[in-house]
């Protein structure tokens, strides 16, 4: 049997050091924003024949997009983000371009977003992911209504939840300024599928936990949690693997437009799976028990 | 094998017979129709306009004004042959909103120009003002009752055709006045002959020509540069101008063919995942996974059965979140599965085994899903809220709901139906087949 409870700390510390560096991350290099969070233009242009790269950005540093960003997505194919253009100055880029390039563009997809759009979507999004929170504590405070003290358990659930999406967050200012990745509606919508994944880990194993306490498997509730968590190993590590299988299809095979959400889903999954079995109870322990000082990384370990 | 429980399969084979026949791509058969595909997946334009209701008639209210709109966008892109193109209006503390949707639209331009305008046509004639200059003023005329009224496109009757000069081949629009415009017409003629009658859209001198006799019934509009011109302004006049000036807040296009590649490749992904899912369920749980696998395939097609009824408007992040909801389908599985494993390792017998294993993962499922509910319901809260977003975070949510409820059906009904069955037939035996070892 593992000691899932009793290496507490390590866990603790782990998680501390990745959040950390998380928020260095976020403080230092923040999110690179998408179109529907900041506004502009996002373009992917299909060209008849492969283009250079190069000669491409000197296209459009002579049509005056100097700033454009581009990523080559697939063959002849490419993906360009720029200011906020008109449907009029669209047309001329894209006729420049065929002109200059002397290729013509067989299919293109355009995404564009006012500043007005772009501030009612940030506003909004953050409203819904603090409603869900609370809407999840208040459902979990509720279903655990048997428990003691109901309001830990909807709590530590949502401080590993916390944890989940910090994490999946910092990957992404992580990318963003590594490989450029941008923050989008998509990235929002996997987070909040994250939301619904992770809690549900957290339930499952809150569920193991709440059984063996009825049972009176022991008196000590860290034996209780213990056992609950061991128990819910083998679901977690299998359920978590089936539908990494699909997401990772996803993403090798899913085309790069839903890749942000393909890719936070794949980051949260995973620390949801670690926080299921190596925070989440280890809170409640932590918090039935009142030992603080667990959540100190240089506190004494007990014997 | 009980009674109840043969006519449980029964139904269930039945459901999955008739799941399947809606779901196969047999089109034409008694009105079954393909999967609803929404913009990404199939190509087209999507188009966001904040209405300036500032601009409205007076004696209107901002909802009546904003259905007034949403009327003449939807009489325009039916008129321009766009099927299936949706008109939505949202409105929130940030203004007004019209959202049009025009799936499998070509030329987007002419679309944008069709939809965006308010397409107001008046009648002009120049007048002298002060300083010798020539000014075009809009032409008034006493109408039938007494009263002095503006000529507009209003007066038109809405059979506006597009025609082609007989002598230049340059595309024209002809018109005919209604009782009302033919008064006024006759009147503004008449008093205009030999001298230009300047044509107006939205402020925009189309056209000066010059009056050369008395005309009450109908007119041509000439000056259009092109054919296309020709056919939109036709649309245009026959369904009306807009009731309030509309600005281009946010604009999105898909690319046919890169539509299309999106659909290819996410559908070869969710084929090559699940085929991965079930090889592993087979594997670890022997059996039971192997049950699992046969409800999840009914669950699956189950599902999609109820896209193509409802119709969900099928997007690429939707198909995301049913591959997501198949993930937790097999979840559901995988607690069942598990704790029948515990069950026999106890010394169980197999029946007890199965029904036990059903009843204790049950809090765990019920739980767990409602929290994804709580998340779906939110995301789609958001989809409200957020204009231009909206397809992605709905599309998403919808699916992944869907998904969720109908894997719970599927779990207690289907995996126990199929699993009580292969142990009261006596098929596997062996708690070995149900992957525990001998303990």
């Amino acid at each position: 049997m593992i000691d899932f409870v009793g290496k507490k700390q390590w866990f603790f510390l782990i998680s501390a050091i990745l959040i950390i560096l998380g928020i260095i991350s976020l403080a230092v290099f923040g999110l690179k924003w998408g179109v529907d969070f900041s506004s502009g233009t996002a373009i992917t242009l299909q060209f008849e024949k492969e283009v250079d790269l190069a000669q491409l950005r000197q296209q459009l540093t002579d049509l005056g997009y100097d700033r454009a960003t581009i990523q080559p997505t697939a063959e002849a194919e490419f993906f360009i983000r720029l200011q906020e253009i008109s449907s009029e100055e669209y047309t001329q880029l894209k006729e420049g371009l065929e002109a200059g390039l002397a290729t013509n563009i067989t299919d293109s997809n355009l995404y564009t977003v006012s500043a007005t759009i772009a501030m009612a979507t940030v506003r909004n999004t953050v409203i819904a992911v603090v409603i869900a929170s609370i809407g999840i504590l208040l459902y979990i405070s509720w279903a655990f209504r048997k428990m003691p003290k109901p309001i830990r358990w909807g709590t530590c659930a949502i401080l590993a939840l916390l944890h989940d999406l910090v994490i999946v967050i910092a990957i992404f200012s992580i990318l963003g300024w590594v490989a450029g990745m941008e923050v989008d509606s998509l990235f929002v919508t996997g987070v909040l599928g994250v939301v619904g994944i992770s809690v549900n880990n957290i339930v499952v194993v809150f569920d193991r936990i709440r059984e063996n306490l009825k049972r009176g498997v022991s008196s000590d509730f860290g034996v209780v949690a213990n056992c609950g968590i061991m128990e819910s190993v083998g679901r977690s590590l299998n359920t978590g693997l089936a539908t990494l299988f699909v997401i990772v299809a996803l993403y090798l095979l899913g085309g790069a437009t839903i890749h942000t959400l393909i890719l936070a889903l794949l980051v949260g999954i995973t620390t949801g799976i670690y926080s299921s079995l190596c925070i989440a109870g280890q809170l409640l322990v932590v918090w039935e028990k009142g030992e603080w000082s667990a959540l100190l990384p240089w506190a004494k370990r007990p014997a | 094998m009980k009674r109840g429980r043969t006519g449980l399969l029964i139904f269930i084979v039945v459901l999955f017979g008739l799941a399947l026949w809606v779901v196969l791509p047999n089109q034409g058969i008694l009105g079954r129709k393909g999967f609803t595909l929404g913009l990404d997946l199939q190509g087209g334009s999507r188009l966001v306009y904040s209405a300036n209701l500032s601009e409205k008639d007076p004696s209107q209210t901002d909802a009546e004004a904003l259905a007034g709109v949403k009327q003449t966008i939807e009489r325009r892109v039916n008129a321009y042959g766009v099927s299936e193109a949706t008109v939505r209006i949202m409105q929130n503390e940030q203004g007004s909103f019209i959202e049009v949707q025009l799936p499998g639209v070509k030329d987007i331009d002419e679309a944008r120009k069709l939809v965006g305008r308010v397409a107001e046509l008046d009648f002009r004639e120049q007048v002298f003002n002060a300083t010798g200059n020539t000014t075009w003023v809009v032409a008034k005329a006493l109408g039938s009752d007494g009263q002095e009224k503006e000529l507009t496109g209003k007066y038109f009757k809405p059979n506006a055709a597009v025609a082609l000069n007989p002598n230049t081949n340059a595309p024209e629009v002809a018109f005919e006045w209604d009782a009302e415009g033919a008064v006024l017409f006759k009147n503004i003629t008449t008093r205009n002959l030999n001298k230009p009658l300047g044509i107006f859209l939205d402020n925009e001198l189309i056209s000066a020509p010059t009056v050369q006799a008395v005309i009450e019934a109908k007119g041509i509009i000439t000056g259009l540069e092109t054919l296309q011109r020709a056919k939109t302004l036709a649309i245009q006049l026959n369904s009306g101008a807009l009731e309030v000036p509309l600005t281009e807040i946010g604009r999105s296009d898909v690319g046919a063919t890169l539509g299309a590649d999106s659909l290819n490749k996410s559908r070869l992904a969710g084929i090559i995942g699940l085929a991965m899912i079930i090889l592993f369920m087979i594997i670890y749980y022997r059996v039971t996974g192997l049950v699992a696998c046969l409800a999840l395939i009914v669950y699956a097609v189950l599902n999609l059965a109820i896209f193509k009824l409802i119709p969900v408007v099928l997007t690429l992040p939707g198909i995301a979140g049913f591959i997501v909801s198949i993930g937790m389908g097999v979840d559901g599985n995988v607690l069942v599965c598990e704790r029948l494993k515990e069950e026999l390792r106890r010394g169980s017998t197999l029946e007890r085994a199965v029904e036990q294993s059903f009843r204790q993962s049950w809090s765990a499922i019920w739980d767990s899903n409602v929290t994804v509910f709580i998340a779906c319901a939110v995301l789609l809260w958001l989809g409200t809220r957020t204009m231009f977003a909206n397809p992605t975070v709905t599309g998403f949510a919808t699916t992944l709901f869907i998904g969720v409820a109908l894997s719970m059906f599927t779990q207690v009904v289907v995996t126990r139906a199929f699993l009580r069955t292969v142990v009261s037939v006596g098929l596997a035996k062996s708690p070995r087949a149900y992957g525990v070892s001998k303990t």
